[in-house]
């Protein structure tokens, strides 16, 4: 029993981090239809900057500040200078240039960086706390914590603001959305600033517990992926469920089975979804096969 | 208020419009009529700016658009109904119709919304449902209520009547003509030719992307060529 619960901390510690990615696929994807697979060096940007800043002896708030900013900076490049001048391309050409971008931005992280891996100090010690026989971390928390107030946040954002709504409303319908005069590019842009803001937190808080380097960010992209695929691609929600379900997954099948295989779990998830489950668990909108 | 010269456009190498010029004067109703295909609902996208230009000149108010984003023309007082309505179907009735108002958040936008339900009754019942779950008929109310939102000085309607019963055309067609005794301009497109030109002041027919005819309402329906085209027999 303990060891269970153990386990479902775990997979839920690190399935939150697959859901925050997740999130970032979704808002862009319905921005735009563009599978953004540069969301998983957001994450990595976001641990990693964070990392060198406090070294450089910045307090973690502030690190944490900057890292997250130079994330969003490097998101809103990313759509001004590869995928807007690619505009009405394909979207397979689309996922083709987001994965070349994410290929420089880890050869540049390589180079403002460095090629170790790193770690930061949990943020409130590594005291475990104990419940139901099982224990907690204090990052887990940490972790869990986040999440959900980026979710609220995300929730308030597109239900309760008139960005928000617009957001939703390019989603729904991008004709009828250039119509009534909202901006789609703008909305675009904003879709990349806040999926990389996400993502760049998520580096932040899982970094004491995932460790980070340059391409930690191919792993990242792929479980976010496969969690928003498994909870449909473009629903919000599916995504949150989905990043838990393929966090869960992965741990129990480690921790049951084998931990040779735990990165195998979201490719072989990714497979059964496009065969067997095509618009997700929620029922997002289907992606063509590519 | 509007002057269209000479614009023509294309879908790749499918031309669509070859060098259309209409005008359209404040306060008018103007109908455009024109069978499948004419390239009537590629001449308002033009208009909006949705749809690329291939030359000619767009003046609204004097001034040239052509070159405006599409959001920019909303801005100047543009708005439109598109085909087949475009509603954004999982937000609210109500969400749709605040989004018609994206560009002009002002203290007038609360009036507007009540007008809008005014004129379309059973949009102010269904406020809080997904716009998806509309019936077809009343989605044609909610993406004109849409446009409506922006305080348009002029409005575009692409088949507002189509696949309706006949009373609701009737319905559609008499809001048209109280949104004029408002002041606002409508240039309608219609392949209910009868009834568009009846509403309308002026017309004009579009063929395989030329404007092949125009007049007077009543001129063009008593004319023997659009009749028959256009009318039956
Ligand atoms: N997306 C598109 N791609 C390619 N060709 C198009 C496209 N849309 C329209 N066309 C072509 O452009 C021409 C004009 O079409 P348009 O839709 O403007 O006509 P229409 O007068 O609105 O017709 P309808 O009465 O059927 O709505 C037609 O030959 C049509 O086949
Ligand atoms: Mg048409």
């Amino acid at each position: 029993m303990s060891e269970f619960l153990q386990l479902v901390f775990s997979g839920l510690t690190v399935g939150a981090i697959y859901a925050l990615i997740a999130l970032g696929f979704t808002l862009i994807y319905n921005a735009s239809d563009v599978i953004n697979f540069a969301q998983g060096d957001f994450v990595m940007i976001g641990g990693m900057a964070t990392v060198f800043l406090m070294s450089a002896g910045l307090a973690l708030p502030l690190a944490a500040l900057i890292a997250v900013v130079a994330a969003v900076a490097v998101g809103l490049l990313l759509h001004r200078l590869a995928i807007e001048p690619a505009r009405g391309a394909s979207p397979v050409t689309l996922i083709m240039i987001t994965i070349g971008a994410s290929i420089f931005i880890k050869g540049m992280a390589q180079i403002v960086f460095d090629k170790q891996f790193h770690s930061l100090p949990a943020f409130s010690g590594d005291a475990p706390i104990p419940v139901g026989g099982a224990t907690l971390l204090p990052q887990s928390l940490w972790v869990l914590g986040t999440t959900l107030g980026l979710v609220v946040a995300l929730y308030l954002f597109l239900e309760h603001t008139l960005s928000g709504k617009a957001l939703l409303a390019t989603a729904a319908n991008r004709l009828a959305a250039r119509l009534v005069g909202i901006n789609v590019t703008l909305i675009l842009a904003m879709a990349f600033g806040l999926s990389a803001a996400i993502g760049a937190l998520a580096g932040v808080v899982a970094t004491p517990i995932t460790l980070t380097r340059y391409d930690i960010g191919t792993l990242f992209a792929l479980k976010g992926f496969a969690a928003a695929m498994l909870g449909g691609m473009g629903n919000p929600v599916g995504a949150v469920v989905g990043g838990l379900l393929i966090g869960l997954l992965e741990t129990f099948g480690a921790g049951y089975v084998s931990s040779t295989y735990k990165d195998a779990v979201a490719f072989l998830m990714i497979l059964f979804v496009l065969f067997f489950l095509p618009r997700g668990l929620f029922g997002g909108r289907s992606v063509e096969r590519v | 208020m509007l002057t269209v010269e000479a614009v023509s456009s294309a879908y790749g190498r499918i031309i669509a419009l070859r060098e259309v010029s209409l005008e359209v004067k404040a306060g008018e109703i103007v109908a455009l009529v024109g069978s499948n295909g004419a390239g009537k609902t590629t001449l308002l996208r033009t208009l909006s700016g949705v749809q690329p230009i291939k030359g000619g000149r767009i003046l609204f108010e004097g001034a040239p658009i052509e070159r405006l984003e599409p959001h920019l023309r909303v801005v100047r007082g543009i708005s439109q109904s598109p085909e087949g309505r475009q509603v954004f179907g999982p937000l609210s009735v109500e969400d749709n119709l605040r989004l018609g108002a994206y560009r002009r958040q002002d203290a007038g936008m609360r009036g507007r919304l009540d007008h809008v339900f005014a004129l379309f009754p059973v949009l102010a019942e269904k406020r809080r449902i997904a716009a998806m779950s509309l019936s077809g008929g009343q989605q044609q109310m909610l993406a004109i209520g849409r446009a409506l939102m922006a305080a348009p000085k002029l409005l575009l309607l692409d088949e507002p009547s189509l696949g309706l019963a006949p009373l609701l055309v009737d319905q559609i067609l008499a809001a048209v003509r109280a949104l004029r005794a408002e002041g606002i301009t409508v240039l309608l497109v219609e392949q209910n030719a009868s009834a568009a030109l009846a509403i309308a002041d002026r017309g004009y027919v579009l063929e395989t992307g030329r404007v092949v005819m125009e007049g007077s309402g009543a001129a063009l329906l008593g004319d023997p060529k659009v009749r028959a085209a256009y009318l039956g027999p």
